[in-house]
């Protein structure tokens, strides 16, 4: 029984871990897009400067 | 530096993978409490890790209230969120280690508490940064910073001033480790150290990439016609 609850600290540790990393992920993704959109010509000038 | 990322994220997963194979392999399984125990190779670093990126808060902070600088309020936000995440890794590790050992979840001692506190008001300073808009937020937080970095040593220290049922400290205790598991131990935050610092790095360009976003949509906003802009 105690290994269910090392099994369960460890899962939580990992699923909190990679639930966070996933946030990071989605929230770039969704600044990509926004880039795209902001690359469009009548803004192209102001966003030079982006990284792509 | 893009190249240099994916290699020292290869080397972390390296590390934590073999800091796994520490911690569930190697260390000796403990008398009293068995494989239980070996929870406390994630649960401590974890504390320390977060411990960590919070003095990264105060002095990016200390730093922001002094010199102004946008870099500092970036690293000191990147630095509370990370730590957050640790901190609250540390928070549910804990109860699920003591439930088979105390036999229940939580208590409210002085180490639990202080830890559930600061945890807290880290939290708070994160919704301070997202949920209020003006130009004095980022001086605002820094100045709860502060007051979150001042639990810090409370917090390390009350199993030292109080009486509590939490075990007595690791390192500069009076109670001794065996050595294999204080390699597991010091393998493992190593780990956690080098894992948090590629999340923060990862998260750092992500905030300044939201940066240069928003400074474009202000630029664009002011280059468009009226009505056109969208923030």
């Amino acid at each position: 029984m105690t290994n269910g609850y090392l099994f369960a600290a460890y899962a939580a540790t990992w699923i909190i871990h990679i639930a966070y990393l996933g946030t990071i992920v989605s929230r770039y993704s969704r600044l990509k897009r926004e880039i795209g959109e902001l690359k469009k010509p009548a803004v192209t000038s102001s966003v030079s400067s982006l990284r792509s | 530096m893009k190249r240099v990322f994916p290699i020292l994220s290869v080397l972390t997963a390296t590390l934590l993978i073999y800091a796994l194979y520490q911690a569930l392999v190697v260390a000796p399984t403990e008398q009293t409490m068995g494989d239980v125990q070996r929870i406390f190779y994630y649960h401590v670093p974890s504390a320390w890790t977060a411990f960590i990126l919070f003095f990264v808060n105060f002095g990016a902070s200390i730093l922001y209230l002094i010199k102004r600088r946008p870099a500092a309020d970036m690293v000191a936000l990147v630095s509370a969120e990370v730590g957050v995440v640790f901190l609250l890794v540390n928070l549910v590790t804990g109860p699920i280690w003591a439930r088979p050992v105390w036999g229940i979840w939580w208590t409210w001692d002085w180490r639990l508490t202080s830890t559930l506190v600061t945890w807290l008001i880290y939290v708070s300073y994160l919704m301070l940064r997202r949920f209020s808009s003006g130009g004095q937020t980022p001086t605002l937080a820094a100045a709860l910073a502060v007051l979150g970095a001042l639990c810090i040593p409370f917090v390390y220290f009350s199993i030292w001033f109080f009486r509590t049922q939490h075990p007595q400290p690791v390192i500069g205790g009076d109670g001794s480790i065996d050595p294999r598991m204080m390699h597991a131990l010091l393998i493992n935050w190593l780990a956690f150290v080098c894992f948090a610092f590629m999340v923060c790095w990862s998260r750092y360009r992500l905030e300044k990439l939201q940066r240069d976003v928003n400074q474009a949509y202000a630029m664009a906003s002011l280059l468009a016609p009226h009505g056109s802009a969208r923030r």
